[in-house]
């Protein structure tokens, strides 16, 4: 087909563009949160919540990394990033003026206008809560046209809680209902301990019509999706974030791939009604 | 005015009670209160009740050496709390520390083990549910040893820090 | 599908005509291809194979040979004939050059606050691809899908198609693995090409019908002295075709085929053929279709100058499904499983057709002779039907 040959001038989807880093924050030990504005390009592309791009350190490597700023604002561009390997190792080495390559946005969204006139359910564990940030900016926006918020977000221990000013200010001023749970905590925590499944009949919620997103340590995101399945959020309404191996993010170079998905195309958000035939197979 | 009955009936874990048996379980019953940081029960103490929480927020905790207090988890509103009475030797083996003012209907343990001795079907109908519920609170503490937010121990073939 | 865009007046001779080259005249045709500037690549041998290469004249062409192939195991023989073209397909595919092993994608140079990006220029090289399979062909098409069908594309596999000339061959005799009748893609060469072969021995006469695909097979093959096809010489070419396709080496039964394999995850085939497998990876090197790649940033001594380069990979090895703390598939099951089943079944998924020609190179190129079409068998004759799990919930 002449169709398939006329793409051949497309742009090249593996050029970053640079971007310069603005600032840098320290959420934990171990996260940081770095905001960049464009040095090539001002015209910098827009994104939708659950989106990714793809992060390059110069001559250390490239690596996906959720965006998780305000998706009504394009800059700076905003990635929280935990230090896990050698790249997101040297990122955070990287201080105010220093350059990162950028490509992106990538993949597939939280379907967030699928909550207007419903309850939104927002499950989080982890360095999840970074993806999901994006749409309680974008709800709190626009607070009037969903039913009940919830914000359910486990952590590994007190000092592990990420965004915990910010979980705070939506509780008492963003009107969403905000639970933070924690695994494992000393006696001087005075909130809740549990996994984070246990929130989700302390929060009132219509099961029939809710929309619930999930991101996660993939066993927190399986868990969850099975508990809320439970009380009867049909799978067609409830989402996830998979992650997998990522190198091109356009779906050319194969690593990424989850039975017939490619995470960085067709995902990373995927629907658990689409998923839960792969859930439980070990390896695939 | 409320009666024990009636808390317990619209509670998740009496509701589809048949209503005779629940009026045996509030005839062992009696409502309680406790403020901040009172503790309802010690580690190591009699366990012959349990508390069906309706308000506020309580700890289960244990003291480690060198760590102080450690919270294994926290029983909050909706909830049930304990089940040592269940099984000899009846001693509870966590303490519950309030962390948030809890309203709770206290059941005693003994006067429910000698009505259920008496009525099988009475002891059958409390024993599945508390087993629910035990099923329950073990599925999430799997949860929870799975340590799910930990990096995963090195060892794999990526080398890092 | 037209190969080329190009509008170049079309020569006397009409897109889908027939024509016959006589042998002592083929050199005519490399002659043609390389006045127009294209770098003539073909089987050769070497190494004990025919491999694809580029080729200087005829002569280079592995004329009186043939191939024997079976699960594990190649060897080249002596024909009685002097056919150029008498051998099935080889462990190299056009993907090496369509969708070379490494390539540069860009370079970074440090600057004094950050750094640069200097994009790889596209080659210039135009290719004329001379005997191409009709099983390639179709792999040639999938692999346009992958890296021009999508949401992005591929640029420099964008060029280095666009720029290149495919002469294709109908196969004078179907190779010990060869299976393309099962999987719909041949023997029979039908579309995607400039100009397209058969050769044929026959009755003392050697000859070649040639069927011209496109504008630009026309005006190369008008430089190559032809005859108009008799209807003898037709039937003659017809009845090679017709051979070919009746003395497959094996067969693979494609009904209802994603979602038998799809529903049979756990089956225990995959554990047996582990068993087998050494997750060498052969398959995937040898497979035309298979697209996977890895993409790498190195850096020089003094970290001035970076490069990011793009190169062949396989599912097969550990590292490739590798995220922090493991591989999601770390055994040798796992990957298998993986490969056959993204080529069968969730290739449909992704793409719309099958990811298998059945040109049979997996099967050939396996060190322990693992054959793709008896894994299917094996997994069909003892499964239960698609509609029903095997594996408990």
């Amino acid at each position: 087909m002449s169709s398939v040959m006329d793409r051949a001038s497309d742009p090249d989807p593996m050029l970053p563009r640079r971007y310069r880093v603005q600032r840098r924050r320290r959420e934990l030990a171990d996260t940081f949160t770095l905001e960049l504005d464009p040095l090539d390009d001002p015209a910098v592309p827009t994104f939708a919540p659950g989106q990714f791009n793809m992060l390059y350190v110069f001559g250390v490597g490239e690596i996906p990394i959720s965006i998780s700023g305000d998706p009504t604002r394009r800059t700076p561009l905003v990635h929280t990033i935990r230090d896990v390997g050698i790249v997101s190792h040297a990122m955070q080495a990287l201080g105010p003026g220093e350059v990162l390559g950028v490509r992106g946005p990538f993949g597939s969204r939280w379907p967030v206008e699928r909550a207007y006139d419903k309850d939104l359910v927002v499950v989080a564990g982890g360095i999840g809560l970074a993806p999901l940030r994006p749409v309680i900016y974008a709800a709190l926006a626009q607070r009037a046209r969903f039913g009940r918020i919830a914000v359910l977000y486990g952590a590994r221990s007190p000092s592990d809680i990420l965004f915990r000013g910010e979980l705070q200010r939506w509780r008492t001023h963003g009107g969403l209902d905000v639970v933070v749970t924690v695994d494992r905590a000393t006696g001087s925590w005075r909130g809740s301990v549990g996994v984070v499944t246990r929130l989700i009949p302390r929060v009132p919620f219509d099961p029939a019509n809710t929309i619930a997103l999930v991101c996660g340590p993939e066993i927190m995101m399986r868990f969850t999706a099975s508990e809320l399945s439970k009380r009867g959020v049909p799978g067609e309404s409830i989402f996830m974030s998979m992650e997998r191996n990522m190198k091109c993010a356009v779906a050319q170079c194969g690593h990424c791939q989850y039975g017939p998905y490619f995470v960085c195309k067709d995902g990373p958000v995927f629907p658990y009604s689409a998923l839960q035939g792969l859930l439980t197979i070990w390896e695939v | 005015m409320q009666t024990i009955a009636d808390e317990l009936a619209r509670h998740p874990f009496f509701s589809t009670l048949d209503p005779r048996d629940v009026e045996l379980i509030a005839g062992c019953g009696t409502n309680a209160q406790f403020g901040r940081d009172e503790y309802l029960f010690r580690e190591g103490e009699q366990a012959d009740r349990f508390y069906v929480i309706r308000h506020g927020k309580v700890a289960l905790e244990t003291a480690a050496p060198q760590a102080g207090m450690l919270t294994i988890e926290t029983i909050e509103q909706g909830e049930v709390l304990g089940w040592s009475w269940l099984f000899p030797p009846y001693r509870w083996h966590f303490s519950a520390r309030v962390l948030e003012p809890v309203r709770a209907i206290s059941l005693d343990g003994a006067c429910l083990r000698e009505k259920a001795g008496r009525d099988h079907d009475f002891g059958y109908a409390i024993m599945s549910r508390f087993a629910a519920i035990i099923v329950e609170r073990l599925q999430a503490t799997r949860l929870q040893l799975l340590d799910v937010y930990a990096l995963p121990a090195r060892g794999g073939k990526r080398v890092s820090r | 599908m037209p190969t080329n865009q190009e509008d170049a007046a079309v020569a006397s001779d009409g897109i889908g005509t027939r024509h016959v080259v006589a042998r002592a005249d083929f050199p005519r045709l490399l002659e043609a291809l390389r006045t127009r500037g294209f770098r003539v690549i073909g089987p050769v041998v070497r190494d004990q194979a025919i491999v694809y290469d580029e080729l200087s004249s005829v002569t280079d062409l592995p004329i009186g040979w043939t191939d024997e192939q079976a699960p594990g195991r190649y060897r080249l023989a002596k024909r009685a004939d002097e056919a150029l073209f008498g051998y099935a397909v080889g462990p190299h595919s056009w993907k090496r050059y369509l969708h070379p092993p490494l390539v540069r994608l860009w370079r970074g140079v440090k600057e004094d606050k950050g750094f640069r990006i200097e994009p790889e220029p596209h080659e210039a090289l135009r290719y004329a691809f001379l005997g191409v399979r009709a099983c390639e062909l179709h792999a040639i098409a999938i692999q346009d899908r992958v890296f021009l069908g999508g949401p992005f594309t591929d640029p420099g596999y964008g060029q280095r198609r666009a720029q290149a000339c495919i002469v294709a061959i109908n196969c004078g005799q179907a190779g010990g693995t060869c299976f393309c009748a099962s999987m719909g893609t041949g023997p029979h060469v039908d579309q995607g090409f400039d100009l397209s072969l058969t050769e044929v021995l026959d009755a003392g006469r050697h000859y070649f019908l040639f069927e011209v695909g496109t504008a630009l097979g026309a005006e190369i093959l008008a430089d190559v002295p032809h005859t108009e096809a008799r209807d003898e010489e037709l039937l003659a070419a017809d009845h090679v075709v017709a051979e070919t396709a009746a003395h497959m080496g094996r067969t693979l039964d494609t009904a209802n085929l994603h979602d038998l394999l799809m529903t049979n995850l756990e089956h225990p085939r995959w554990d047996e053929v582990a068993t087998r497998c050494l997750s060498c990876g052969n398959c995937t090197m040898v497979c035309p279709t298979c697209f996977c790649t890895t993409v790498e940033d190195v850096t020089d001594l003094a970290g001035e100058q970076a490069e990011r380069v793009r190169r062949w990979d396989s599912c097969f090895t550990s590292d490739f499904s590798f995220i922090h703390g493991g591989s999601v598939r770390g055994s040798t099951k796992a990957r298998y499983r993986q490969w056959m089943t993204h080529k069968l079944a969730t290739w449909y998924d992704q793409f719309g057709t099958s990811g298998c020609v059945g040109c049979g190179r997996c099967i050939t190129w396996c060190p322990v002779g693992i054959d793709i079409t008896e894994e299917t068998r094996a997994i069909r004759e003892s499964a239960a039907a698609p509609a029903q799990s095997s594996k408990e919930a």
